[in-house]
């Protein structure tokens, strides 16, 4: 087990490699110069231009500013963006806020998508069952920016439950509205996802033994029904927290929470290399770290699966 | 039959602990109302064993759950009584059956493959049927119940996981799930038909001893005949929902009344005790089949294998690897028309020879000669060709037919794959052979999921016979089939190779088809050949002990049979 985990982690190597090394040939291949981009109208001295192209490292070729990137990394010297900020600070303001959006989210589609999942399972056909489908389908159907605005509009504007926008100061219960907005559409995922495998092992010749053990029906559906539709739930779950992580640029764009998304949609506009490479990097870190644990969970769901 | 037994306080018990009185039960499907059992009646004293006897579809399954309120949620009792020692449970609250189940009843299934729930520990899953019924729930109880079924280690076994437990020791940790709080009645749908026969044998055995031991009724599900007169006091034949017949089991298998269970009886492969003999209305005497080769090419030695080893590295961890024997060192030939059978258990490596027969699996050591060529040697078009004159039947006829081809498609594809004449003689060869194995013309429409399994099987043998092979490897080619229908496909086989002069190598674990089917037989034990002969020899005078407790283990091998309906 132990050398399953070591093998794992050192799989981040090549995968950090190639992802680092991709991600900043296609910055680098950006149509646009981005010192030019940074004075707008104005046209700087020659001399500036200059001055920022080096300290950048902007007037080197393509592999010389990789090389030199990947140096500054490994020495923990992620340097300053266009605007002279330090990276690394910008990393740890944004990636917390991030981190608590995500795991909101992930805990209103993980609850609720397994508790509506498993009830409209249980009592597949009935009305409750085909209300829960048909509105999954609606969320699923719905475009996430179409969502956020109106949720925005009905909770934050006209009923007031909620902030309508974040701003600086982000807390848990200020991003309550955007998680929900960004937990909804995998919510109606997992919901389903849950459904169709609650309805699969119910018809298990286990769930049938299990009955005629003269076991009662709650004991029946938690010990056995439960536990074995979450193998293929939590695999997905895993997977989508990498997601949520990363992905969340429409939700925190509506909702103007400053995270992740935010800046590295700013970062691509703008063509700063070394903040997309910085932020992709330790996505990438999440996305294998939040996949290795996916694995480890999926073992102790089901004993059938060893890894050596 | 109506003895009334003596309990061990001394009491008359002349009550039946279930008695099933006009018992009907209806589904509910898309296609409407389909009455599954119309007319079932079985009473069950204390401490008896009733057995019911039936292929697939006659309702006998339907019965045994509806007497532990386990129906599907689209079947329900529409007529008739279920009285467990006097009370009518067939309509009793989800409530009261909880009650009653584990405690009043219990239930070994069929299938110990899929009956313990994979993510929990053996001793977890006996414990909380322990707990649900009120009894100690403790490791040593726990431990108890599953050494009383016949586990040894039970301590450390309670520890394991199902994946853990070989198909026989799943099968005693369910029997011991079924008897741990002692029931009255003991139902028990086909407890062994997943295992081996001498598994088979151990198992039921043991699940006597123990309900002789507690006193407890067993009503007993099973399509073997011959299985259910050895182990039953009384049998019920049903058949398209109704119990036809009835009776004590000796009585009813030596006189049986209804066409239905004559049929049975004939069929049944655990009794019947000769090969089917179509080759003599070839005019051609059995005895002459099996004479030593004679010149000529119809007697030769179409298939040879020459000490033919299969080597799989298992891995153990830590770069370790060892090396397992799947099969080893096996000699055998197969002479052209005639049938060898490769009998074994499973884990024999009688599937393996049949692989590497087949060139799906390379042998590690070993020839294989298949008329008078070394077929490690055929690359490119020869093993083309090779493939087109040896062909495979396979055991299970729900997998091995593609589900989005229709049978045209299926029977055709191999004559398309091999380019064999146009479109409009290739649909002529596929009515020819669907009439070879007597399936209606109107079945080339049809897709395999509206097929039963005898014609799906049938299907598969047409397949297999479309490019006209020489040699027929049948792996486990009935297993999977109701006796009457096993044995219309043994007749059916045996009638082609009469016909077409085909060779057949037969893969089984059931000793009881080999007897009626092979003229050979090679009898494998871990890898090894232990004994080969004639199958009269064999059956008759078998040498190796191991070939003996194969034989002694066939249901119903002790039951004294007028040896006419063979």
């Amino acid at each position: 087990m132990i050398r399953y985990i070591i093998r794992r982690l050192l799989q981040v190597i090549p995968v950090f490699l190639g992802t680092t090394l991709l991600v900043y040939y296609m910055v680098f291949a950006l149509p646009g110069d981005p010192i030019a981009a940074l004075f707008g109208e104005r046209q700087p001295p020659q001399s500036v231009i200059d001055a920022l192209r080096s300290q950048y490292n902007l007037d080197q070729p393509f592999w010389v500013q990789y090389g030199l990137f990947l140096k500054n990394l490994f020495t923990f010297n992620l340097g300053v963006d266009f605007t002279q900020q330090p990276i690394a600070a910008t990393l740890a303001r944004i990636f917390p806020v991030t981190a608590m959006l995500a795991i909101e989210a992930l805990i209103i589609q993980a609850v609720f998508g397994v508790l509506f999942g498993v009830f409209a399972g249980l009592r597949k056909g009935k009305l409750f069952d085909s209300t829960v489908l048909v509105a999954s389908l609606v969320v699923i159907a719905v475009p996430t920016f179409v969502l956020g605005f109106v949720f925005q509009l009905i909770f934050g504007v006209q009923l007031g439950w909620a902030k309508p926008t974040v701003g600086a100061n982000a807390d848990w219960g200020n991003l309550i509205l955007p998680a929900v907005v960004l937990g909804l559409v995998s919510f109606a995922y997992v919901l389903r996802l849950t459904r169709t495998s609650v309805i699969e092992n119910m018809n298990a010749d286990y769930v049938r033994t299990a009955t005629a053990k003269g076991l009662s029906r709650p004991r029946v559906v938690l010990a056995h029904i439960l536990r074995n539709s979450m193998i293929p739930v939590v695999t997905y779950l895993g997977a989508n927290l990498g997601g949520l992580m990363g992905g969340a640029i429409v939700t925190e764009g509506i909702f103007n929470v400053p995270g992740v998304g935010n800046k590295l949609f700013q970062a691509v506009q703008r063509g700063e290399g070394p903040t997309v490479v910085a932020i992709v990097s330790v996505l990438v870190l999440v996305f294998v770290v939040a996949n290795l644990l996916v694995d480890l969970l999926y073992a102790w769901l089901d004993p059938r699966i060893r890894y050596e | 039959m109506n003895t009334v037994r003596i309990d061990e306080a001394g009491t008359a018990k002349d009550r039946p602990i279930l008695e099933i009185k006009d018992l009907a039960i209806t589904f509910t499907t898309s296609a409407g109302e389909f009455k599954a059992v119309k007319n079932a009646h079985l009473s069950i004293m204390p401490g008896e064993t009733v057995a019911i006897v039936g292929e697939s579809g006659s309702g006998k399954s339907t019965t045994a759950l509806a007497a532990i309120g386990l129906l599907p949620g689209n079947g329900r009792v529409t007529g008739g009584q279920i009285l467990l020692d006097g009370e009518d449970i067939a309509h009793a609250s989800e409530k009261r059956m909880i009650e009653l189940r584990g405690s009043h009843i219990g239930m070994v299934p069929q299938d110990p493959m899929s009956n313990l729930n994979p993510v929990w520990k053996i001793g977890y899953q006996v414990r909380e049927t322990l707990k649900a019924n009120g009894r100690p729930d403790g490791p040593d109880d726990v431990a108890r119940v599953l050494a009383e079924a016949g586990l040894p280690d039970a301590h450390r076994r309670a520890r394991q996981y199902p994946h853990e437990f070989s198909g026989g020791m799943r099968q005693r940790a369910l029997i011991a799930i079924g008897l741990s709080c002692s029931p009255k009645l003991l139902i028990a749908d086909e407890p062994t038909s997943a295992l081996d026969v001498t598994v088979q044998r151990k198992i039921l055995d043991h699940l006597d001893k123990m309900t002789t031991e507690l006193g407890t009724s067993v009503l007993l599900i099973t399509h073997d005949l011959g299985l259910a007169a050895e182990r039953a006091d009384k049998v019920v034949v049903m058949y398209q929902g109704n119990v036809v017949e009835a009776g004590p089991s000796l009585e009813l298998l030596q006189n049986p009344q209804h066409p239905y269970t004559r049929r049975l009886v004939e069929s049944a492969p655990s009794l019947a005790s000769r090969r089917i003999q179509s080759a003599k209305e070839q005019g051609v005497e059995a005895e002459d089949l099996l004479a030593p080769a004679a010149e000529g090419t119809s007697r030769d030695e179409v298939l040879q294998v020459r000490n033919l080893r299969k080597i799989y590295k298992l891995r153990q961890g830590l770069g370790k690897s060892s090396d397992f024997a799947a099969v080893d060192d096996v000699s055998f030939s197969v002479r052209r028309g005639t049938t060898t059978a490769i009998v074994g258990e499973s884990g024999s490596g009688k599937s393996t020879v049949a692989k590497m027969v087949l060139q799906l699996e390379a042998p590690t050591e070993g020839q294989i000669i298949f008329d008078g060529v070394d077929t490690a040697g055929l690359k490119g078009r020869e093993l083309f060709t090779f493939r087109r004159r040896v062909q495979p039947i396979f055991q299970d006829p729900y997998g091995s037919l593609d589900p989005m081809y229709n049978i045209y498609r299926t029977i055709e594809e191999p004559l398309r794959i091999h380019k064999i004449g146009n479109a409009a003689s290739r649909e002529k060869k596929v009515r020819e052979l669907l009439e070879q194995v007597a399936l209606p013309q109107s079945t080339m429409q049809r897709y395999p999921n509206e097929l039963s399994g005898g014609q799906r099987q049938r299907v598969a043998i047409a397949r297999a016979l479309a490019l006209d092979p020489e040699v027929i490897i049948c792996d486990e080619a009935v297993s999977a089939l109701d006796v009457l229908v096993q044995a219309q496909v043994l007749n059916l086989l045996t009638e082609l190779q009469g016909r077409l002069g085909l060779t057949y190598l037969f893969i089984t674990h059931d000793l009881a088809v080999v007897r009626q089917i092979a003229d050979h037989v090679c009898v494998m034990e871990k890898g090894k050949l232990v004994e080969t002969g004639t199958t009269d020899d064999v059956f008759e005078a078998p040498q190796q002990e191991y070939t003996m407790a194969l034989l002694n283990a066939i249901p119903g091998a002790s039951l004294m049979l007028p040896p006419a309906v063979a």
